[in-house]
């Protein structure tokens, strides 16, 4: 066998590997998480608030984080909804496909999408101080909004640009306002907007060190904005960081809701990407 | 529509802007070069030296690209020039899936299976004593995380290499690998070094997985063996207790504007080149 076959054969084999080891790493971490997280799975878990002595390992369960970051996940991707949906509408339909301007701000969004969630928790921090405010639900839904419109504008514009200017065009010349010409138009982003929603709530609801500071942590569930709330990454943080045995336990089992809770969302967003695509072809 | 577009542009100016404010009394009362290069952490006594935690950051950042990056290479490229699209779709999947896990997963994830591992198997053969909780540790699982961020950029950049070019050096009687190497890979090399560079700027500001398991201790550490400190993980540590301290809050003001600073920089940069690639190819 020539050199040049050999080099070939050792390259395609290295590549066979690591392909299979990144498959293989993947595996890997969800066997671990159920392995760890399955027996000290139970109904209590999910169903009831810590009680006294839940972090010496007595009764109780994480009720007050699975709501408290189902409430911040909420607000915050309402809230960037009403701020991404009209930007994407400004940058693919206003104006022109090519403008600079557009090109300007894609890449800013591009930026604000790369700037880490630990920035965004401590500019919200901040922002907090300077208004008086205190850790609470309020602070956690506006530093966890900061975090999920970059992902929002960017993942709705992508299927934002494929819609064709000669539709507005159309709507328009068959003589309808302009309120009718956006219905047409979000009709057409509502599977972008789907997709874009489920990505935003994922990241959203497993990231920890922007409701570190922002929305603090409480054993209750919220009754109003200006309470702190609790939220499954911490809970997981928090719990593993304890050198009781059961609360470790319980750590591990968190962290298998909210692998859970992920896995879901990411099946369901391939879903309508997938369906998506399916219709433009 | 106008207005909520320039309101979310300014996003990025008054997070920089507010940072840069409240970091402002530390710089002016140490000097940037002095806090940047001294390494003596005493909150409580005034001494704010950074020197530990950036270098602390550089090193958790080097190996995480010196693992994943050959790795990401060969995996995309097989995936790109190899694989059978069944498979290309199937690993879409995993490396959307593997983008997907929280970062406090990948913690946990860590703490279970890397820390032991290497404070039982593999830190004996080389030191006296590791917890396992170290430099290579966080190296190791911050490989993982930024690994599905640059498969996805380099799958991109590999698609944008135009045919023409591929069957051009094969009719030629070039082999395939040689088609790869010759021309795939080197006409790619801009985008390799951007998915580079965005990967870097991610690694720098993870916060909670590596705060998991980099042991967090301010001193410098002296093999990979040892704990670690970096800046992501010191604000994260110190942000509640600060507030009794007026200069200490400025000094985590100033670690978040410095990994700001240069996030914001290294994502400018690595942008802009990968929106020349797709211009290039794209007309």
């Amino acid at each position: 066998m020539s050199i040049k076959k050999l080099e070939e054969k050792i390259f395609k084999g290295m590549m066979m590997g690591s392909t299979l080891l990144i498959f293989g790493v993947l595996l890997y971490i969800l066997y671990i998480i159920v392995k760890k997280g399955l027996p000290s799975l139970s109904w209590e878990m999910i169903s009831q608030i810590p009680s006294g002595g839940f972090y010496l390992g007595k009764e109780g369960g994480i009720l007050n984080a699975i709501i408290g970051s189902l409430y911040l996940i909420f607000f915050s991707v309402v809230i960037s909804l009403l701020i991404s949906v009209p930007v994407v509408m400004y940058l693919n339909f206003t104006l022109r496909k090519k403008s600079r301007f557009s090109a300007f701000a894609r890449l800013t969004f591009d930026v604000l999408f790369g700037i880490p969630s630990i920035v965004y928790g401590a500019f919200g921090f901040t922002v907090m101080i300077y208004f008086g405010l205190q850790a609470s639900l309020l602070g956690g839904i506006i530093a966890v909004s900061l975090l999920i419109i970059p992902v929002m504008i960017r993942s709705i514009d992508e299927v934002a640009v494929l819609i064709p200017v000669e539709l507005i065009e159309a709507t328009k010349s068959l003589g309808a306002t302009n309120y009718e010409t956006i219905k047409v138009i979000v009709r057409q982003l509502l599977p972008g907007i789907s997709t874009a929603v489920l990505l935003s709530v994922g990241r959203g609801i497993g990231d920890g060190a922007t409701v570190l500071f922002t929305a603090g942590y409480t054993d209750s569930i919220p009754t109003s904005l200006a309470q702190p709330t609790a939220t499954l990454p911490l809970a997981i943080f928090f719990q593993l960081s304890s050198p009781i045995e059961e609360v470790q336990n319980r750590a591990y089992s968190a962290a298998l809701i909210l692998t859970f809770i992920i896995l879901i969302l990411s099946f369901s967003a391939r879903y309508f990407s997938r369906r998506f695509s399916k219709n433009k072809i | 529509m106008l207005s909520t577009t320039l309101m979310s542009i300014f996003f990025l100016f008054l997070i920089g802007g507010g940072l840069f404010v409240n970091s402002l009394p530390i710089m002016q009362e140490k000097g940037l070069w002095t806090l940047l290069t001294t390494s003596n952490w005493r909150p409580f006594k005034g001494e704010f030296g950074f020197a530990s935690y950036i270098l602390s950051t550089l090193y958790v950042t080097g190996i995480a690209i010196v693992i994943a990056l050959p790795l990401s290479l060969l995996t995309s490229i097989y995936i790109i020039e190899y694989a059978s699209p069944k498979i290309l779709r199937a690993f879409s999947s995993v490396v959307d899936l593997l983008a997907g896990i929280p970062p406090v997963i990948y913690g946990v994830w860590g703490t279970l299976t890397i820390v032991p591992f290497i404070s039982e198997s593999l830190a004996p053969h080389f030191v006296e004593f590791s917890t396992g909780y170290s430099v290579l540790a966080a190296g190791v699982v911050l490989a993982i995380m930024i690994i599905p961020l640059i498969i996805s950029i380099l799958m991109e950049v590999f698609v944008a290499v135009p045919k023409e070019m591929r069957e051009a050096s094969m009719s030629l009687g070039a082999t395939k690998w040689q088609t790869v190497k010759k021309v795939v890979i080197r006409k790619s090399i801009p985008g390799i070094i951007a998915a580079t560079v965005l990967a870097i700027s991610r690694a720098f500001g993870e916060t909670l997985a590596v705060l998991m398991v980099c042991g967090n201790f301010t001193d410098l550490p002296k093999s990979i063996f040892d704990a670690c400190y970096p800046l992501p993980a010191l604000i994260a540590n110190n942000y509640g207790e600060m507030m009794s301290v007026p200069q200490y809050e400025s000094a985590l003001m100033f670690a978040a504007f410095l990994l700001f600073f240069i996030i914001v920089l290294f994502n400018v940069i690595s942008r802009l080149v990968l929106i020349q690639i797709d211009k290039r190819y794209q007309l």
